[in-house]
């Protein structure tokens, strides 16, 4: 009869348990969407600069607010990281284990300033099936797994400016991405006071 | 072990999207290469009309003094096809592999656009990697 429905098993769908979820997504399915996310983006924008910031990185910002919120849930049981080397080790291995199956290839701490981290993968799952045409110059669709991980630190309260760069590799012919992650400045004044 | 000429990819309507030479044996110009790829797409339409059996899906193998050609169609109408030596083993698995190679890094590509000509980095680094000599033998599993 249309129109009966299946009797719940939860009269209220926010008093379900929160489930672990299929750990399990089609790649191919994954790499479709976002090349479509990034084809609609492409059609928005004016030009490349306003695609990669403005577009790719805020609807990685918006993902990454998520994912802190149900990882400290799931993985740390409620317990909120304080520390600047703390919440980097969450981003480098926590999240990417849950979002792209491996921990990223290397953490490293910039050489020049203070404020400067490095996450830094061999290929990113986001593009490993892209070919950056020659003349879109810099541009990196990395820009949204950056914007994922300044959702994270910035809704974890350690506000930065997070950007995917390719660093050229020699022997190597495809460049290896860097997520640049530079804190702001109230966030190292913290990190000083707390010791 | 036998060795590929040249390998072509058509679009549904018959323009030549990808054309790749190996070894002088099968080189040929621009204007040439683009003849024999509508050529081919004709001739392959014709055959389906022409042929004395129901269900044909077009010619798959043609035997020459000089070459062999195998083609492969997907379901979507674009048509690979390699230009080789005679008596060369494993091109329609190395065919299907290459329609495995297109559907990942140029179907996935987003600045890609449908039918036009492949300009995929990653598309040539895994092809090549695939045609050299010791990997075709492996196809043939």
């Amino acid at each position: 009869m249309i129109g009966v429905s299946k009797i719940k098993q939860y009269s209220n769908v926010l008093d379900k348990p929160l489930s672990k979820g299929k750990q399990e997504v089609s790649l191919s399915a994954f790499a479709f969407l976002f090349s479509e996310l990034v084809q609609y983006n492409q059609t928005q924008v004016d030009n490349i600069a306003e695609l990669e910031r403005s577009r790719l990185e805020d609807a990685g910002y918006a993902v990454g607010a998520r994912c802190l919120e149900l990882l400290c849930h799931r993985e740390k049981g409620n317990r909120r990281e304080t520390r600047l080397l703390g919440i980097l080790s969450f981003v480098h291995s926590t999240v990417w284990k849950v979002l792209f199956g491996k921990v990223a290839d290397s953490l490293e701490k910039g050489t020049e300033h203070e404020d400067e981290y490095m996450i830094s993968e061999k290929e990113l799952l986001v593009n490993r099936f892209i070919s950056i045409p020659k003349d879109m110059g810099t541009f990196n669709c990395g820009a949204f797994v950056a914007g994922i991980v300044r959702g994270v630190l910035d809704n974890a309260g350690f506000p930065a400016v997070v950007t995917a760069h390719f660093v050229p590799m020699e022997g190597q012919q495809r460049p290896r991405t860097t997520i640049l992650i530079k804190f702001a400045e109230e966030v190292l004044r913290r990190e000083a006071r707390v010791g | 072990m036998a060795a590929i000429y040249s390998l072509y990819i058509i679009n549904k309507s018959g323009g030549l999207i990808f054309y790749k030479d190996y070894g002088s044996a099968g080189r040929m110009d621009t204007n040439d290469t683009l003849r024999v790829a509508s050529l081919w797409h004709s001739m392959h339409a014709i055959s389906q009309q022409l042929s004395p059996v129901l269900g044909c899906a077009g010619i798959e193998l043609l035997e020459a003094d000089n070459f062999d050609l195998h083609c492969f169609q997907s379901l979507t109408g674009t048509k690979f096809f390699v230009v080789c030596e005679p008596g060369t083993l494993h091109m329609e698995n190395l065919l299907k592999y290459i329609y495995e190679l297109y559907t990942d890094y140029v179907l996935k590509n987003p600045f890609y656009e449908m039918e036009m000509p492949i300009r995929c980095e990653l598309f040539d680094i895994n092809l090549s990697q695939a045609v050299q000599k010791d990997r075709v033998a492996l196809l043939g599993r």
